[in-house]
Protein backbone atom coordinates (compact mmCIF):
# COMPACT_ATOMS: atom_id res chain seq x y z
CA UNK A 1 0.00 0.00 0.00
CA UNK A 2 1.59 2.99 -1.57
CA UNK A 3 1.38 6.50 0.69
CA UNK A 4 -1.42 9.39 -0.46
CA UNK A 5 0.60 11.64 1.10
CA UNK A 6 4.32 11.45 1.83
CA UNK A 7 5.88 14.73 3.65
CA UNK A 8 9.50 15.18 5.29
CA UNK A 9 10.80 18.05 6.69
CA UNK A 10 8.21 20.13 4.99
CA UNK A 11 8.04 23.69 5.76
CA UNK A 12 6.16 26.70 4.59
CA UNK A 13 6.96 30.24 5.49
CA UNK A 14 4.59 33.52 4.83
CA UNK A 15 7.09 36.41 5.34
CA UNK A 16 9.05 35.70 8.73
CA UNK A 17 6.25 33.59 10.27
CA UNK A 18 7.01 29.59 10.12
CA UNK A 19 3.01 28.30 9.07
CA UNK A 20 4.32 24.99 9.13
CA UNK A 21 7.62 23.64 10.54
CA UNK A 22 9.70 20.73 9.86
CA UNK A 23 6.43 18.13 9.00
CA UNK A 24 7.13 14.51 8.27
CA UNK A 25 4.26 12.22 7.71
CA UNK A 26 3.29 9.19 5.83
CA UNK A 27 -0.39 8.81 5.52
CA UNK A 28 -0.87 5.09 3.78
CA UNK A 29 -3.72 4.99 1.41
CA UNK A 30 -7.43 3.21 2.52
CA UNK A 31 -7.72 5.84 5.40
CA UNK A 32 -9.99 8.29 6.50
CA UNK A 33 -7.65 10.40 8.02
CA UNK A 34 -8.56 13.42 10.59
CA UNK A 35 -6.81 16.38 10.79
CA UNK A 36 -6.69 18.16 14.06
CA UNK A 37 -5.60 21.21 15.83
CA UNK A 38 -6.20 24.40 16.90
CA UNK A 39 -7.13 27.49 14.52
CA UNK A 40 -4.02 28.77 13.39
CA UNK A 41 -1.86 25.60 13.93
CA UNK A 42 -1.05 25.07 10.12
CA UNK A 43 -3.69 22.81 9.01
CA UNK A 44 -4.87 24.96 5.84
CA UNK A 45 -1.43 25.09 5.27
CA UNK A 46 -0.23 21.59 4.95
CA UNK A 47 -4.11 20.36 2.89
CA UNK A 48 -2.98 23.32 0.76
CA UNK A 49 0.41 22.41 0.13
CA UNK A 50 -1.00 18.94 -0.11
CA UNK A 51 -3.35 20.23 -3.42
CA UNK A 52 -0.19 22.69 -4.68
CA UNK A 53 -2.25 25.70 -4.21
CA UNK A 54 1.09 26.73 -2.33
CA UNK A 55 4.32 25.64 -2.69
CA UNK A 56 6.93 24.66 0.51
CA UNK A 57 9.45 26.99 1.80
CA UNK A 58 11.51 23.69 3.10
CA UNK A 59 11.00 19.98 2.38
CA UNK A 60 9.55 17.67 -0.17
CA UNK A 61 5.46 16.91 -0.49
CA UNK A 62 4.74 13.85 -2.50
CA UNK A 63 0.95 13.03 -2.85
CA UNK A 64 -0.12 9.71 -4.31
CA UNK A 65 3.23 9.45 -5.66
CA UNK A 66 4.06 12.93 -7.67
CA UNK A 67 4.54 16.28 -6.57
CA UNK A 68 1.12 17.97 -6.13
CA UNK A 69 -0.19 19.91 -9.10
CA UNK A 70 2.74 18.62 -11.56
CA UNK A 71 0.39 17.30 -14.07
CA UNK A 72 -3.08 17.25 -14.82
CA UNK A 73 -3.32 13.96 -14.12
CA UNK A 74 -2.41 14.33 -10.59
CA UNK A 75 -4.84 17.16 -10.22
CA UNK A 76 -7.20 14.65 -11.50
CA UNK A 77 -6.53 11.97 -9.12
CA UNK A 78 -7.03 14.79 -6.32
CA UNK A 79 -10.79 16.24 -5.11
CA UNK A 80 -10.09 19.47 -2.79
CA UNK A 81 -13.06 21.28 -0.88
CA UNK A 82 -11.40 24.55 0.26
CA UNK A 83 -12.76 25.40 3.63
CA UNK A 84 -16.18 27.00 4.06
CA UNK A 85 -16.91 24.81 0.82
CA UNK A 86 -17.17 27.59 -1.56
CA UNK A 87 -19.29 27.58 -4.44
CA UNK A 88 -20.21 29.81 -7.31
CA UNK A 89 -23.44 32.06 -5.83
CA UNK A 90 -24.99 33.14 -9.00
CA UNK A 91 -24.25 29.79 -11.03
CA UNK A 92 -27.32 27.48 -10.78
CA UNK A 93 -26.51 23.63 -9.87
CA UNK A 94 -26.90 22.48 -13.12
CA UNK A 95 -24.26 25.19 -14.06
CA UNK A 96 -21.93 23.64 -12.05
CA UNK A 97 -22.23 20.20 -12.50
CA UNK A 98 -21.32 22.01 -16.16
CA UNK A 99 -18.58 23.21 -14.81
CA UNK A 100 -17.29 20.51 -13.58
CA UNK A 101 -17.59 18.57 -16.81
CA UNK A 102 -15.45 21.05 -18.67
CA UNK A 103 -12.82 21.24 -16.30
CA UNK A 104 -12.06 17.80 -15.14
CA UNK A 105 -10.92 14.89 -17.97
CA UNK A 106 -11.89 12.18 -15.27
CA UNK A 107 -15.40 13.56 -14.35
CA UNK A 108 -18.78 11.35 -14.17
CA UNK A 109 -21.69 13.10 -15.32
CA UNK A 110 -24.06 10.30 -14.32
CA UNK A 111 -22.77 10.06 -10.30
CA UNK A 112 -23.12 13.74 -10.22
CA UNK A 113 -26.70 13.77 -11.12
CA UNK A 114 -27.53 10.61 -9.39
CA UNK A 115 -26.18 12.59 -6.69
CA UNK A 116 -28.09 16.07 -6.98
CA UNK A 117 -30.84 13.92 -7.38
CA UNK A 118 -30.15 12.05 -4.31
CA UNK A 119 -29.87 15.06 -2.23
CA UNK A 120 -33.07 16.76 -3.71
CA UNK A 121 -31.56 19.90 -5.25
CA UNK A 122 -33.30 21.78 -7.88
CA UNK A 123 -30.60 21.88 -10.65
CA UNK A 124 -32.13 25.29 -11.81
CA UNK A 125 -31.60 27.15 -8.40
CA UNK A 126 -28.88 29.17 -7.92
CA UNK A 127 -26.38 28.12 -6.04
CA UNK A 128 -26.35 31.40 -4.06
CA UNK A 129 -29.63 30.31 -2.92
CA UNK A 130 -29.08 26.85 -1.47
CA UNK A 131 -28.34 26.39 2.34
CA UNK A 132 -25.27 25.92 3.69
CA UNK A 133 -25.18 22.51 4.16
CA UNK A 134 -26.68 22.07 0.42
CA UNK A 135 -23.88 24.27 -0.51
CA UNK A 136 -21.69 21.65 1.03
CA UNK A 137 -23.12 19.09 -0.23
CA UNK A 138 -22.86 20.64 -3.63
CA UNK A 139 -19.08 21.09 -3.67
CA UNK A 140 -18.83 17.52 -2.36
CA UNK A 141 -20.41 16.70 -4.87
CA UNK A 142 -18.04 18.34 -7.77
CA UNK A 143 -14.49 16.70 -5.51
CA UNK A 144 -16.41 13.37 -5.84
CA UNK A 145 -17.73 13.40 -9.51
CA UNK A 146 -14.09 13.73 -10.97
CA UNK A 147 -13.75 10.15 -9.26
CA UNK A 148 -10.31 11.08 -7.23
CA UNK A 149 -8.36 8.79 -5.36
CA UNK A 150 -8.16 11.07 -2.69
CA UNK A 151 -10.31 13.69 -1.59
CA UNK A 152 -8.86 16.44 0.34
CA UNK A 153 -11.44 18.57 2.52
CA UNK A 154 -10.69 21.07 4.77
CA UNK A 155 -13.03 22.23 7.38
CA UNK A 156 -15.73 20.75 5.56
CA UNK A 157 -18.56 20.65 8.33
CA UNK A 158 -17.09 23.71 10.72
CA UNK A 159 -20.15 26.29 9.78
CA UNK A 160 -22.96 23.37 9.24
CA UNK A 161 -25.46 23.36 12.24
CA UNK A 162 -25.24 19.37 13.56
CA UNK A 163 -27.95 18.05 11.37
CA UNK A 164 -26.50 19.15 7.88
CA UNK A 165 -23.17 18.18 9.50
CA UNK A 166 -24.39 14.57 10.12
CA UNK A 167 -26.11 14.18 7.07
CA UNK A 168 -22.48 15.69 5.44
CA UNK A 169 -20.73 12.93 6.75
CA UNK A 170 -23.40 10.33 6.10
CA UNK A 171 -22.75 11.25 2.43
CA UNK A 172 -19.03 11.46 2.77
CA UNK A 173 -18.91 7.67 4.49
CA UNK A 174 -21.00 6.31 1.60
CA UNK A 175 -18.50 7.63 -0.65
CA UNK A 176 -15.91 6.13 0.68
CA UNK A 177 -17.50 2.71 0.92
CA UNK A 178 -18.73 2.77 -2.67
CA UNK A 179 -15.03 4.10 -4.49
CA UNK A 180 -12.54 2.86 -1.84
CA UNK A 181 -11.86 7.00 -1.69
CA UNK A 182 -9.18 8.05 0.58
CA UNK A 183 -9.85 11.01 2.57
CA UNK A 184 -8.14 13.76 4.66
CA UNK A 185 -9.97 15.79 6.24
CA UNK A 186 -9.35 18.79 9.07
CA UNK A 187 -11.66 19.62 11.38
CA UNK A 188 -11.45 20.63 15.50
CA UNK A 189 -14.54 18.93 16.18
CA UNK A 190 -13.44 15.59 17.49
CA UNK A 191 -16.60 14.02 18.62
CA UNK A 192 -17.30 14.20 14.46
CA UNK A 193 -13.70 12.82 13.56
CA UNK A 194 -14.29 10.14 16.37
CA UNK A 195 -17.07 8.54 14.11
CA UNK A 196 -15.88 9.07 10.41
CA UNK A 197 -11.71 8.58 10.97
CA UNK A 198 -9.12 5.39 11.70
CA UNK A 199 -5.95 7.79 11.56
CA UNK A 200 -5.04 10.88 13.60
CA UNK A 201 -3.07 13.81 12.96
CA UNK A 202 -2.69 16.07 15.96
CA UNK A 203 -1.30 19.44 14.18
CA UNK A 204 0.32 22.29 16.96
CA UNK A 205 1.66 25.66 16.99
CA UNK A 206 2.88 24.49 13.06
CA UNK A 207 4.00 20.94 13.96
CA UNK A 208 2.55 17.34 13.55
CA UNK A 209 2.35 16.09 17.60
CA UNK A 210 1.29 12.73 16.50
CA UNK A 211 0.22 10.89 14.23
CA UNK A 212 -1.14 7.18 13.33
CA UNK A 213 -3.72 4.82 13.30
CA UNK A 214 -6.65 5.61 15.50
CA UNK A 215 -6.79 1.93 17.14
CA UNK A 216 -3.16 2.27 17.45
CA UNK A 217 -2.77 5.64 19.32
CA UNK A 218 -6.26 4.65 21.54
CA UNK A 219 -4.19 1.24 22.83
CA UNK A 220 -0.82 3.35 23.31
CA UNK A 221 -2.44 5.81 25.77
CA UNK A 222 -3.58 5.01 29.12
CA UNK A 223 -4.13 7.45 32.57
CA UNK A 224 -2.99 6.22 35.55
CA UNK A 225 -4.38 7.61 38.49
CA UNK A 226 -2.81 6.81 41.91
CA UNK A 227 -0.82 7.78 44.90
CA UNK A 228 0.87 11.30 44.08
CA UNK A 229 4.25 11.08 42.80
CA UNK A 230 7.00 13.02 40.48
CA UNK A 231 5.91 11.87 36.55
CA UNK A 232 9.92 11.76 36.40
CA UNK A 233 9.95 8.87 38.66
CA UNK A 234 8.09 6.75 35.38
CA UNK A 235 10.28 3.55 33.97
CA UNK A 236 11.35 4.96 30.84
CA UNK A 237 9.28 3.34 28.96
CA UNK A 238 6.37 5.41 29.61
CA UNK A 239 6.24 8.85 28.19
CA UNK A 240 4.34 11.56 29.76
CA UNK A 241 1.85 13.41 27.81
CA UNK A 242 -0.11 15.23 30.61
CA UNK A 243 -0.07 15.36 34.24
CA UNK A 244 -2.43 16.59 37.10
CA UNK A 245 -1.90 16.17 40.81
CA UNK A 246 -3.83 17.24 43.91
CA UNK A 247 -2.48 17.02 47.24
CA UNK A 248 -2.27 13.49 47.57
CA UNK A 249 -3.84 11.88 43.83
CA UNK A 250 -2.01 11.52 40.65
CA UNK A 251 -2.95 11.43 37.16
CA UNK A 252 -0.85 10.94 34.44
CA UNK A 253 -1.75 10.24 30.74
CA UNK A 254 1.45 8.33 29.55
CA UNK A 255 2.34 6.50 26.08
CA UNK A 256 3.86 3.17 26.25
CA UNK A 257 3.60 0.07 24.01
CA UNK A 258 4.78 -2.12 26.87
CA UNK A 259 2.11 -3.47 29.70
CA UNK A 260 1.90 -1.15 32.68
CA UNK A 261 3.08 -3.52 35.98
CA UNK A 262 3.29 -0.75 38.71
CA UNK A 263 0.53 -2.35 41.15
CA UNK A 264 0.08 1.46 42.35
CA UNK A 265 -2.05 2.85 39.37
CA UNK A 266 -5.27 2.27 38.43
CA UNK A 267 -5.09 1.89 34.83
CA UNK A 268 -7.94 3.95 32.90
CA UNK A 269 -8.06 3.84 29.17
CA UNK A 270 -8.40 6.78 27.15
CA UNK A 271 -10.65 8.38 24.48
CA UNK A 272 -10.10 9.69 21.61
CA UNK A 273 -11.07 13.70 22.65
CA UNK A 274 -8.94 13.36 25.79
CA UNK A 275 -5.66 11.97 23.88
CA UNK A 276 -6.80 15.12 21.07
CA UNK A 277 -7.07 17.57 24.19
CA UNK A 278 -3.70 16.17 26.00
CA UNK A 279 -1.41 16.57 22.56
CA UNK A 280 -3.37 20.25 22.14
CA UNK A 281 -2.16 20.92 25.93
CA UNK A 282 0.87 19.79 26.03
CA UNK A 283 2.39 21.69 22.98
CA UNK A 284 0.64 24.73 24.26
CA UNK A 285 2.94 24.46 27.54
CA UNK A 286 5.81 23.81 25.78
CA UNK A 287 5.16 27.31 23.55
CA UNK A 288 4.69 28.77 26.49
CA UNK A 289 7.79 27.99 28.42
CA UNK A 290 9.60 28.80 25.24
CA UNK A 291 8.59 32.32 25.24
CA UNK A 292 10.91 34.53 26.97
CA UNK A 293 8.82 35.41 30.27
CA UNK A 294 8.79 39.26 31.22
CA UNK A 295 8.34 39.61 34.42
CA UNK A 296 5.17 38.54 35.06
CA UNK A 297 5.93 36.26 38.18
CA UNK A 298 3.37 37.45 40.91
CA UNK B 1 -33.31 -5.77 9.55
CA UNK B 2 -31.63 -4.88 11.88
CA UNK B 3 -30.81 -0.73 12.18
CA UNK B 4 -27.72 0.07 13.86
CA UNK B 5 -26.83 2.95 16.46
CA UNK B 6 -23.87 4.44 18.05
CA UNK B 7 -23.23 5.81 21.55
CA UNK B 8 -19.97 8.16 21.01
CA UNK B 9 -20.08 8.56 24.84
CA UNK B 10 -20.15 5.17 26.01
CA UNK B 11 -16.37 4.46 25.57
CA UNK B 12 -17.28 1.28 24.20
CA UNK B 13 -15.52 1.34 20.80
CA UNK B 14 -18.00 2.03 17.80
CA UNK B 15 -16.88 -1.61 16.13
CA UNK B 16 -17.76 -3.57 19.67
CA UNK B 17 -21.13 -1.33 19.54
CA UNK B 18 -22.46 -2.70 16.69
CA UNK B 19 -21.01 -6.47 17.30
CA UNK B 20 -22.70 -6.14 20.75
CA UNK B 21 -25.91 -5.09 19.03
CA UNK B 22 -26.12 -8.20 16.82
CA UNK B 23 -25.69 -10.13 19.49
CA UNK B 24 -28.44 -8.86 21.84
CA UNK B 25 -30.57 -9.03 18.57
CA UNK B 26 -29.69 -13.12 17.79
CA UNK B 27 -30.49 -13.48 21.94
CA UNK B 28 -33.50 -11.52 22.00
CA UNK B 29 -35.08 -13.68 18.77
CA UNK B 30 -34.91 -10.26 16.62
CA UNK B 31 -32.34 -11.84 14.08
CA UNK B 32 -32.76 -15.02 12.69
CA UNK B 33 -30.92 -17.71 10.60
CA UNK B 34 -30.73 -16.43 6.94
CA UNK B 35 -31.49 -12.75 8.12
CA UNK B 36 -29.44 -10.46 6.02
CA UNK B 37 -27.39 -7.80 7.88
CA UNK B 38 -27.31 -4.40 6.82
CA UNK B 39 -24.27 -3.75 3.76
CA UNK B 40 -21.97 -2.19 5.09
CA UNK B 41 -22.80 1.14 2.74
CA UNK B 42 -25.86 1.13 4.20
CA UNK B 43 -24.86 1.24 7.70
CA UNK B 44 -22.43 4.37 6.77
CA UNK B 45 -24.78 6.15 5.04
CA UNK B 46 -27.44 5.85 8.30
CA UNK B 47 -25.25 5.73 11.14
CA UNK B 48 -22.02 8.35 9.41
CA UNK B 49 -19.28 6.02 10.39
CA UNK B 50 -16.29 4.76 9.25
CA UNK B 51 -17.02 1.63 6.95
CA UNK B 52 -13.68 -0.25 8.00
CA UNK B 53 -15.36 0.12 11.32
CA UNK B 54 -18.11 -1.89 10.00
CA UNK B 55 -16.11 -4.18 8.13
CA UNK B 56 -14.41 -4.94 11.46
CA UNK B 57 -17.84 -5.54 13.25
CA UNK B 58 -18.49 -8.37 10.17
CA UNK B 59 -15.36 -10.15 10.34
CA UNK B 60 -15.59 -10.11 14.48
CA UNK B 61 -18.88 -11.56 14.07
CA UNK B 62 -17.71 -14.34 10.62
CA UNK B 63 -14.97 -15.27 13.05
CA UNK B 64 -17.73 -15.86 16.09
CA UNK B 65 -19.65 -17.84 13.14
CA UNK B 66 -22.84 -15.85 13.85
CA UNK B 67 -22.61 -14.63 10.37
CA UNK B 68 -21.07 -15.37 7.21
CA UNK B 69 -20.36 -13.22 3.68
CA UNK B 70 -21.41 -14.28 0.39
CA UNK B 71 -19.39 -12.10 -1.55
CA UNK B 72 -21.01 -10.23 -3.75
CA UNK B 73 -24.38 -10.27 -2.43
CA UNK B 74 -24.26 -9.46 1.30
CA UNK B 75 -23.76 -11.13 4.86
CA UNK B 76 -26.32 -12.97 6.57
CA UNK B 77 -27.37 -14.41 10.04
CA UNK B 78 -25.82 -18.33 9.79
CA UNK B 79 -26.32 -19.11 13.92
CA UNK B 80 -29.06 -17.90 16.33
CA UNK B 81 -27.92 -17.00 19.88
CA UNK B 82 -31.54 -17.63 21.26
CA UNK B 83 -32.54 -20.89 22.55
CA UNK B 84 -35.41 -22.49 24.53
CA UNK B 85 -35.43 -19.97 27.30
CA UNK B 86 -37.23 -17.44 24.37
CA UNK B 87 -40.48 -18.88 25.29
CA UNK B 88 -40.11 -17.87 28.62
CA UNK B 89 -39.07 -14.33 27.89
CA UNK B 90 -42.56 -12.92 27.11
CA UNK B 91 -44.03 -13.82 30.41
CA UNK B 92 -40.76 -12.55 32.33
CA UNK B 93 -40.81 -9.59 30.41
CA UNK B 94 -44.57 -8.87 32.15
CA UNK B 95 -43.68 -9.56 35.31
CA UNK B 96 -40.32 -6.96 34.89
CA UNK B 97 -42.87 -4.67 33.81
CA UNK B 98 -45.08 -5.03 36.39
CA UNK B 99 -42.03 -4.63 39.43
CA UNK B 100 -40.97 -1.36 37.43
CA UNK B 101 -44.27 0.59 37.75
CA UNK B 102 -44.79 -0.80 41.42
CA UNK B 103 -40.81 0.78 41.90
CA UNK B 104 -42.53 4.11 40.21
CA UNK B 105 -45.24 3.88 42.64
CA UNK B 106 -42.75 3.58 45.45
CA UNK B 107 -41.05 6.54 44.45
CA UNK B 108 -37.92 5.33 42.85
CA UNK B 109 -36.12 7.23 39.88
CA UNK B 110 -34.48 5.50 37.21
CA UNK B 111 -31.20 5.67 38.56
CA UNK B 112 -32.14 3.85 41.78
CA UNK B 113 -34.03 1.62 39.47
CA UNK B 114 -30.93 0.75 37.90
CA UNK B 115 -29.11 0.59 40.69
CA UNK B 116 -31.35 -2.00 42.84
CA UNK B 117 -31.59 -4.08 39.68
CA UNK B 118 -27.85 -4.41 39.26
CA UNK B 119 -26.89 -4.75 43.16
CA UNK B 120 -29.77 -7.63 43.62
CA UNK B 121 -28.46 -9.25 40.41
CA UNK B 122 -24.86 -9.30 41.92
CA UNK B 123 -25.51 -10.28 44.91
CA UNK B 124 -27.62 -13.31 43.23
CA UNK B 125 -24.70 -14.27 41.07
CA UNK B 126 -22.46 -14.17 44.33
CA UNK B 127 -24.47 -16.56 46.04
CA UNK B 128 -24.97 -19.18 43.11
CA UNK B 129 -20.74 -18.67 42.85
CA UNK B 130 -20.20 -19.43 46.80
Amino acid sequence: MSAVIDAAGLGKRYGRKWALTECTLEIPSGHVVGLVGPNGAGKSTLLNLAVGLLSPTAGTINVLGEEPASSPEQLGRVGFVAQDTPTFSALSVADHLRLGAHLNPTWDHTVAEARIDQLGLDPNQKAGKLSGGQQAQLALTLAVAKRPQLLILDEPVASLDPLARREFLQILMETVAEDAVSVVLSSHLVADLERVCDYLIVLVASRVQLAGPVEELLAQHHRLIGERRDPATLPSNQEVIESSHTERQSTILIRTTDPILDPAWTVEEVGLEDLVLAYMGQAASLARQARPTLGLLT
Amino acid sequence: MIEFHLDTHSGVAPYLQIVQQVRRALKLGLLHEGDQLPTVKEVVARIAINPNTVLKAYRELEHDELVAARPGIGTFVTRTLSDQSLSAHGPLRQELGRWLAKAQRAGLDDESIEALFRDTFRSARERDIA
